[in-house]
C-alpha cells in the first residue's frame, strides 16, 4: 500500500516540477508585479488605476461571449451527428474536425485576412457581380469569426466525446417510455451531454477572453482587447510590468470567477427535470 | 377467462449482415398471460422482443398489436414498455424522476405523478427512496426501479429482457416470485426473456424454446418438461438420457438391446427414433431384476440425491437416487413406461443426452454466464 502511493508519487514528479517552475513560480511572479510599483515596493496603486481598461475588459468579455455562443450552436448539432454515423466515418470527420490545429494558429489568422480583406477573396468575387467591396475585415464580426474558426475543435471534442458515450439503451429507454425525438432530446440527451458542454465553454470562453492576436490581425488597431492591452504594456519594457502584472492578474481573477459561476450550474445533478 | 391474443407475431424473418436471425417465426402471445421466450445466447429471443418493443422492424413478417399490424410504428407510440437487461436507468434522474418519466412524457398533472409513482414504489417495496439517486442503489434495487419506471405507464405489455440476470442466485429467487406476484397483480401480458430453464418453468404460464432462430416447442412447463419435441428441447430443459431407439409398434420400442413397454403410438412399424428418459425416472435395482444392466462408472453427492452415471453398453446414463451406490457397482435398472418419452428424430438427434464426457465442472464452466447485447 504504502509502496505503491510512493510509485504513483514518483509517477507525478516529473508534472509536478514542472507546474512548480512554469506555472507556480510565474504567477507568484505576476502577483509581486502586480502588487509593486517599478521599485519594488507594496501598491495597490497598479490595481486602482485598472478602471482606465474597463472598456477593454468589457468588450473581451462581451466577445469572447458572443464567441462562446456561436461557437456552441455550432458545434453541438455537429457533435450530435457525428454520434449518429458508422465508427469509421466519426473518426474521419474527427479528423477534418482536427485538420485546422495542426496548422499553426498564426498561420490559420493570416489565412483569414486574404479572405476578408477589401482586396480579398470574398470581395474579389463579390466585385466580379458588382457587388462591393463589403467591409468585412477590421470590424469586430471578423474577430468574433476568428475566434469561433480557432477554438471551435475545443468545443466540438468534448461534447462529442461526452455524447458518444451516452448508452444507446438509454435512448431506447426513453423511446419506450414514450418520448418523442424532442423529448428524447431535452429529457436525455442534452442533460447527458451537459458535462461536455461546460468543458467545452471553459475551453472555447477562456483562450476568447484573453487572446490578443486575432483581434490585431482582423480588428484592426480600433479594438482593443484586455489580451492586446496587456501585449502592448510588456511592449513597452520592464516600467510597464507591475502595470502589465495587474491586468493579467484582475483578468485572471475574472475568468475564475465566471467559471466558478458556470460550474454551479453544472453541479446542479439534483434532477431537476425543467418542466 | 377470457384469451384473445394481444401479439401475434407472423412470418417474422430477420437477418444481420445477411445472418439469419429469425427465420420465418410465427407466434401467437394470449392476453394477460406470462409468457416465456427461452434458448441459448443468440437463438433470437432478445431480438423477438425488440421486435415486439420497436426497436427492430422485421425483414419480412408481420407484427400485430390487438389484431392491428404495427409494423412501422415507432416504439414511442406503441403501448408496451421494456425492462432492459441492464434496467437502463437515467443517470441524471433521481428515484422518482426515473419512475416519473413516462407520465411527465404524457403530461400528468402533478399531483397524479406523484400518486403514481408513490404507489409503483410501494409495489416494488422502494418506499422511501425516492430521492436517492440511482448510482447508490444496489442491483437489485435498480432492478426494482426499472419495474416500476416500466409499469408506471399502464403498458398491456410488459417485455422483460433477461432481467434478472446480473443478480445473485438468492436475490433472483426473489424477484421471480415477486415478478408473477406483480404480473398477478396487474394482470398484464409478461413476455419474459430467458437463458435459465429453471427461471422459465417456475414462472411461466408458457414457455417458448427456441434455437438458431425457430421455435423449438411451445408449451406449459409441464409439457416442455414432460414431452419435448426433440432432442434439442429435451436436453435443454432439464437434464435427460436420450438414446436412439426403435419404435416397433404402438407402445412397444426397443433401445439399448431390450424391449419396453411405453404410452407413445402414431410412429411407422419400426421407425428410428429419439427416446428420452429423465434422471430421476430411473430406479436402480439388483443387477439380475434390471430391464437392463451396466456399471456404474462415477457418482457424485448433491444434497438431495445422488447422481450417478452407468454405463450400459457403452452409453452413459445420468440417474439421480436418494440411494447410495459405488462405482464399480455392477446394477439393474428399472425403467416405468410412463418415463419412457418418444420423439421423432430431427437434426438435433444424435448432439445431446450422452454424459460420457460429463462433468460437474464442465457443466458450470459452459453455463452461459451472461450479458449478451
Amino acid at each position: 500500500m504504502n509502496k505503491k502511493s510512493f510509485g504513483n508519487k514518483l509517477i507525478a514528479c516529473p508534472y509536478i516540477v514542472w507546474a512548480a517552475i512554469f506555472i507556480i513560480v510565474p504567477l507568484i511572479i505576476m502577483v509581486y508585479f502586480a502588487l509593486t510599483d517599478a521599485n519594488g515596493v507594496f501598491t495597490l496603486a497598479n490595481i486602482a488605476s485598472l478602471g482606465r481598461y474597463k472598456k477593454a475588459f468589457a468588450i473581451s468579455i462581451v466577445y469572447a461571449i458572443i464567441a462562446t455562443a456561436i461557437t456552441l450552436l455550432l458545434a453541438y448539432p455537429m457533435a450530435y451527428f457525428m454520434t449518429k454515423l458508422k465508427v469509421s466515418s466519426q473518426k474521419m470527420i474527427m479528423m477534418i474536425v482536427m485538420l485546422p490545429m495542426w496548422m499553426n494558429f498564426l498561420i490559420r489568422t493570416y489565412s483569414w485576412i486574404t479572405i476578408l480583406a477589401n482586396t480579398g477573396i470574398i470581395n474579389t468575387v463579390l466585385g466580379k457581380f458588382g457587388i462591393g467591396p463589403l467591409k468585412l475585415i477590421n470590424t469586430p464580426g471578423a474577430v468574433i469569426l476568428g475566434m469561433v474558426y480557432d477554438f471551435i475543435p475545443y468545443m466540438i471534442l468534448p461534447i462529442y466525446s461526452v455524447m458518444s458515450k451516452i448508452d444507446n439503451s438509454l435512448l431506447e429507454a426513453s423511446d419506450d417510455l414514450g418520448a418523442n425525438a424532442f423529448n428524447k432530446f431535452k429529457r436525455v440527451i442534452f442533460p447527458l451531454s451537459r458535462p461536455g458542454v461546460i468543458s467545452g465553454i471553459t475551453m472555447v470562453f477562456v483562450p476568447s477572453v484573453s487572446t490578443f492576436y486575432i483581434s490585431q490581425k482582423l480588428g484592426g488597431n480600433k479594438t482593443m482587447l484586455v489580451g492586446d492591452t496587456i501585449e502592448y504594456f510588456f511592449n513597452l519594457g520592464p516600467d510597464y510590468y507591475n502595470i502589465a502584472s495587474a491586468i493579467s492578474l484582475i483578468l485572471m481573477v475574472l475568468i475564475m470567477i465566471s467559471l466558478f459561476v458556470m460550474n454551479r450550474f453544472s453541479d446542479d445533478d439534483s434532477g431537476g427535470v425543467v418542466i | 377467462m377470457q384469451k384473445e391474443n394481444i401479439v401475434e407475431l407472423k412470418d417474422i424473418s430477420v437477418a444481420f449482415d445477411g445472418e439469419t436471425v429469425l427465420d420465418s417465426l410465427s407466434l401467437d402471445i394470449k392476453d394477460k398471460e406470462f409468457i416465456t421466450l427461452l434458448g441459448p445466447s443468440g437463438c433470437g429471443k432478445t431480438t423477438t422482443l425488440r421486435l415486439i418493443a420497436g426497436f427492430l422492424e422485421p425483414d419480412e413478417g408481420d407484427v400485430v398489436f390487438e389484431g392491428k399490424k404495427i409494423n412501422g410504428v415507432p416504439a414511442y407510440k406503441r403501448q408496451v414498455n421494456t425492462i432492459f437487461q441492464r434496467y437502463a436507468l437515467f443517470p441524471h434522474l433521481n428515484v422518482y424522476e426515473n419512475v416519473a418519466f413516462g407520465l411527465r412524457i404524457k403530461k400528468t398533472p402533478e399531483k397524479q405523478i406523484k400518486e403514481k409513482v408513490n404507489e409503483m414504489l410501494k409495489l416494488v417495496n422502494l418506499s422511501g427512496f425516492e430521492k436517492r439517486s440511482i448510482g447508490t442503489l444496489s442491483g437489485g434495487q435498480q432492478q426494482r426501479v426499472a419495474i416500476a419506471r416500466a409499469i408506471a405507464n399502464h403498458p398491456k405489455v410488459l417485455l422483460l429482457d433477461e432481467p434478472l440476470a446480473a443478480l445473485d442466485l438468492k436475490l433472483r429467487k426473489d424477484m421471480q416470485k415477486e415478478l408473477k406476484k406483480i404480473q398477478e397483480q396487474l394482470g398484464i401480458t409478461f413476455i419474459f426473456v430467458t437463458h435459465d430453464q429453471e427461471e422459465a418453468l417456475t414462472m411461466s404460464d408458457r414457455v417458448v424454446v427456441m434455437d438458431g432462430g425457430k421455435i423449438q416447442q411451445v408449451g406449459t412447463p409441464q409439457d416442455i418438461y414432460n414431452e419435448p419435441e426433440n432432442a434439442f428441447v429435451a436436453d435443454f430443459i432439464g437434464e435427460s438420457n436420450i438414446v436412439d431407439g426403435i419404435m416397433l409398434k404402438d407402445y412397444f420400442v426397443e433401445f439399448s438391446g431390450a424391449k419396453f413397454d411405453c404410452l407413445d403410438k402414431g410412429f411407422a412399424p419400426n421407425e428410428a427414433v429419439d427416446v428420452v428418459v429423465r434422471p430421476e425416472d430411473v430406479d436402480i435395482v439388483p443387477e439380475n431384476t434390471g430391464m437392463l444392466t451396466g456399471v456404474v462408472t462415477s457418482v457424485s453427492f448433491l444434497g438431495v440425491h445422488y447422481e450417478i452415471i452407468v454405463d450400459i453398453g457403452g452409453f452413459k446414463w445420468m440417474i439421480q437416487t436418494t440411494d447410495e451406490h459405488f462405482v464399480d457397482d455392477k446394477v439393474g435398472l428399472y425403467i416405468e413406461p410412463d418415463a419412457i418419452h418418444i420423439m421423432k428424430k430431427s437434426k438435433y438427434s444424435g448432439l445431446y443426452g450422452d454424459y460420457s464426457s460429463y462433468s460437474e465442472e464442465l457443466d458450470l464452466l459452459s453455463e452461459p454466464q451472461e450479458v449478451e447485447e
